[in-house]
């Protein structure tokens, strides 16, 4: 075959020792792109493996989550058009607004996380994982829209090396890279973050369409925390025609995603389930006071709720391991995460706070039930 | 009737080239090898020289730590070669076979009127001790120690399997139960059988019905389940097969390590069972037997637990099969990532096993299929593995050497085979059967 011949070629070069070794991990990663390895298996040990294999796994999680991302493009235009009074029944001219906006975003996620995970595989002489292509996808998808591509290059770059590589890299990570990243700007740039004039476009692909400076769109978890009346119907929440970070507006959208990463068995049930769960529990339990033409059951599908239950607390590497410990590790991020929407005044979103807490304690829940095990163990011999 | 225990958690592999239930003999080899690697877990000392003439069931090599625990000669004849590897290693012990075969009389015996030390020192004698294998630590068994029990699985469900109940048996009844009876003086015996086996009746043993899939025929995740084995305690293995070699020994009063294997697999035109003795050169027992067309990797064993051979090396003595699948290593598959590759097996529905009719026979090759990650994806060690142990956890505080841990969460009670299935579906490729194999050799030196 042709492209095995260049590839094949072209080896040399890229292996120790060769004109650009330095490049070997970037070489490596192609090629296995393209093909599948051809390394068998060792004298001892299992002679055959089954076919799927973490990169095929880690594209199923970024195809479950085109709906949202898709979709999340469109409103991008939506809401843009909204705010500058345009037509808002065009929806390819909306979407490719959307596209053109979100582009960049996507770009710079990849170049600097990809650019920064092939420099440490080659550096520590190892095959480049392919982990980032999920965080570089649901990086953009969790930042608001107005997010300047400079900040996004900062974060993403502290969260590859901070959150991901000091702890060895796909696998070893305590904290989801992606809510690192988030957090990171959360924190460090409060005004690009929240509030309510970051979630329509403003940047330069306004000057086609007429600047939209100053306009404000709320959040509904904005309103409420601000005590005001909700202006969006449930059914805008579900079908996500409302202001949001980019990927978590539209309920449909992500339950597409819930239901490619489940039926694929990519994605633990037990932990989506128990995070609604233990959202639905929390929300029916501490209703926002005054808000009146809010449902309790509301709460589970405006800001980054669903989102964060379907891809963000089924991370395998940061989620409890054992299989018991998965309900009660989702049941607290559901309970915890509207317990900080409801009660704490100044977080309206508590999604990515409750998962990056949770992350702390999988270990811990974890812990608690291989513990059983040892002791039962213990138990039964010293009997 | 026999206590039944059901698993739920397993993975039957559907293999294309399952062995056709005839039985046809192999030409004789010229010259039958016995291979110490054969034994895991002791040090060959060997007591023959080349040239020395030896009958079937004299030793060729004993073990250094116990000298009175023998490895005998499969046939009689000239001893030919003492194979040695690198730092002296013996690699294997050669035995060019006579035209008339000799055996050593160990005298016939009613093992019915055996006390236990008779038959330990009868089977040490004829060199059949060395069969056992110990847990902990999956090694030959230490013929100082009591053993708290004798566990022998009556059936195989690793893919390309030998069936023992309805091919390797047959004839031997006889020899198998008196193998049962003379072991059950040596220490209790547990017996795991499948679903409706005639094995349910075997005297002088208690038989448990093992319902469920693939590992659930490994002595050790039976063990888990009748009687799991503590720090301080030692339980012994003998496979079925070498159950009727036990029974031969008192029965005939000879060694007779002649065994029935499958000879199995995609690449075998012939998928069948032989009749073999133990020692006997690979290619003799394949000959003319296997694909030309590609490049085809034979195993001494099945698939999932086997090691992989060649037509020169020599069957070891524990295998119950001889394998053959496509090598793989020139298939260039691209875009393996996203393209539907209909033809490959998975549990995972990212591809459409699931589609596919359970009866649909799958033609796996010796590809690893993905590149080497830590653990990334959780639960999926945990679904094929019938045992109350937390597999990851185990496998990781072996990777930590952590001897405390690795005690703590049941490392007594495993063997590299009872992660094989969990290998097989890992999508980090994680060599769980090596890191096993070195935890358990870890823990032996440390208690030593």
């Amino acid at each position: 075959m042709g492209l095995k011949k260049i590839l094949d070629n072209m080896k040399p070069a890229f292996s120790e020792g060769g004109k650009l070794s330095a490049f070997g991990s970037l070489f490596d990663a192609a090629e296995t792109f393209f093909f599948v390895p051809n390394e068998t298996a060792k004298v001892r040990g299992a002679q055959i493996h089954d076919a799927i294999d973490s990169k095929r796994s880690i594209f199923f999680v970024v195809i479950a989550l085109i709906p949202a991302l898709l979709f999340g493009m469109y409103n991008i235009g939506l809401q843009h058009n909204i705010a500058i009074g345009a037509c808002t029944e065009d929806i390819c001219g909306c979407f490719l607004y959307g596209l053109a906006a979100m582009l960049p975003k996507i770009v710079v996620s990849y170049a600097v996380g990809l650019g920064i995970e092939v420099a440490i595989a080659q550096y520590k002489k190892e095959e480049v994982h392919e982990g980032f292509f999920v965080t570089g996808i649901l990086i953009p998808m969790i930042v608001p829209v107005n997010c300047p591509l400079w900040i996004l290059a900062v974060a993403t770059a502290f969260a590859v090396i901070f959150a991901k590589e000091v702890f060895g890299g796909t696998g070893m990570n305590i904290f989801n890279p992606a809510l690192v990243t988030r957090a990171f700007l959360f924190f460090a740039y409060p005004a690009m973050m929240s509030g309510d004039k970051v979630w329509v476009n403003e940047n330069y692909i306004d000057c086609i369409n007429g600047t939209v400076d100053g306009y404000s769109a709320a959040t509904p978890l904005g309103q409420l925390g601000a005590g005001e009346p909700v202006t969006y119907s449930a059914m805008d929440t579900i079908i996500g025609t409302i202001p949001g970070s980019i990927g978590e507006t539209s309920v449909i959208a992500i339950a597409i995603g819930a239901i490619i990463l489940i039926w694929a068995g990519i994605a633990s049930w037990k932990i989506i389930v128990s995070t609604f769960v233990g959202g639905a529990l929390m929300a029916y339990v501490l209703p926002y006071s005054g808000a009146e033409n809010f449902e309790w059951w509301e709460q589970l599908t405006v800001g980054g709720f669903a989102f964060g239950a379907v891809f963000m607390a089924t991370d395998p590497v940061t989620a409890a391991r054992t299989e018991c410990g998965k309900y009660i590790y989702g049941f607290l991020i559901g309970a915890m995460a509207i317990i900080i929407r409801v009660l704490n005044p100044g977080f309206p979103e508590g999604m990515m706070l409750a998962i990056l807490l949770m992350n702390v304690f999988a270990p811990l829940i974890d812990y608690c039930f291989v513990q059983s095990n040892i002791n039962k163990r213990a138990k039964r011999a010293a009997k | 009737m026999a206590n039944v225990i059901k698993l739920r958690k397993g993975l039957n592999i559907n293999l294309k080239g399952k062995a056709a239930a005839q039985v046809s003999a192999v030409q004789p080899s010229k010259v039958y090898g016995l291979v110490p690697d054969g034994f895991y877990g002791m040090k060959p000392k060997v007591v023959v020289k080349e040239g020395d003439e030896v009958k079937a069931g004299d030793a060729l090599f004993v073990n250094k730590l116990h000298p009175e625990m023998k490895f005998v000669s499969p046939v009689a004849g000239k001893v030919t070669l003492v194979e040695r590897g690198d730092r002296r290693k013996v690699l294997s012990v050669q035995v060019e076979a006579a035209a008339n075969q000799e055996y050593v009389d160990f005298g016939k015996k009613d093992a019915n009127s055996l006390t236990g030390d008779q038959v330990k020192t009868a089977l040490l004698e004829s060199g059949l001790f060395a069969f056992f294998i110990q847990r902990p630590y999956a090694v030959v068994a230490n013929p100082d120690d009591t053993p708290k029990g004798i566990y022998i699985s009556a059936f195989s469900d690793m893919p390309l399997a030998a069936d023992f109940e309805s091919v390797v048996l047959k004839g031997q009844e006889a020899n198998f139960q008196t193998g049962i009876t003379a072991l059950s003086k040596i220490a209790k015996v547990s017996l795991g059988v499948k679903p409706g086996s005639k094995l349910e009746n075997t005297k002088d043993a208690v038989v448990t019905i093992f319902d469920g899939k693939c590992p659930a025929g490994n002595v050790g995740v039976q063990i888990n389940h009748v009687a799991p084995i503590n720090k301080g305690e030692v339980a012994w293995t003998i496979g079925a097969e070498e159950v009727i070699f036990i029974g031969r020994l008192f029965n005939e009063g000879k060694v007779n390590l002649t065994r029935t294997i499958a000879v199995a697999g995609s690449e075998i035109k012939n998928p069948e069972y032989k009749t073999v003795i133990v020692g006997a050169k690979v290619a003799d027992i394949v000959a003319n037997n296997v694909a030309t067309d590609k490049k085809v990797r034979l195993i001494d064993g099945n698939p999932l637990t086997g090691m992989k051979t060649c037509a020169d090396a020599f069957l070891l003595a524990h295998s119950t099969e001889i394998t053959a699948i496509p090598e793989g290593d020139e298939a260039d598959e691209l875009f393996g990532w996203i393209s539907p590759r209909l033809n490959e097996y998975s549990v995972s529905r990212s591809y459409f096993t699931w589609l596919q009719p359970s009866s649909k026979e799958y033609v796996l090759d010796a590809r690893v299929k993905g590149g080497h990650r830590h653990m990334i994806f959780s639960g999926e060690y945990d679904s094929v593995f019938p045992m109350d142990i937390y597999p990851e956890q185990l496998v990781k505080a072996i990777i930590a050497g952590d001897i405390d841990r690795m005690e703590a969460l049941g490392i007594y009670e495993v063997a590299p085979e009872d992660f094989a299935v969990a290998e097989f579906v890992d999508s980090s490729k994680v060599e769980l059967q090596r890191i096993v194999r070195e935890g358990l050799d870890m823990l032996r030196k440390e208690n030593e």
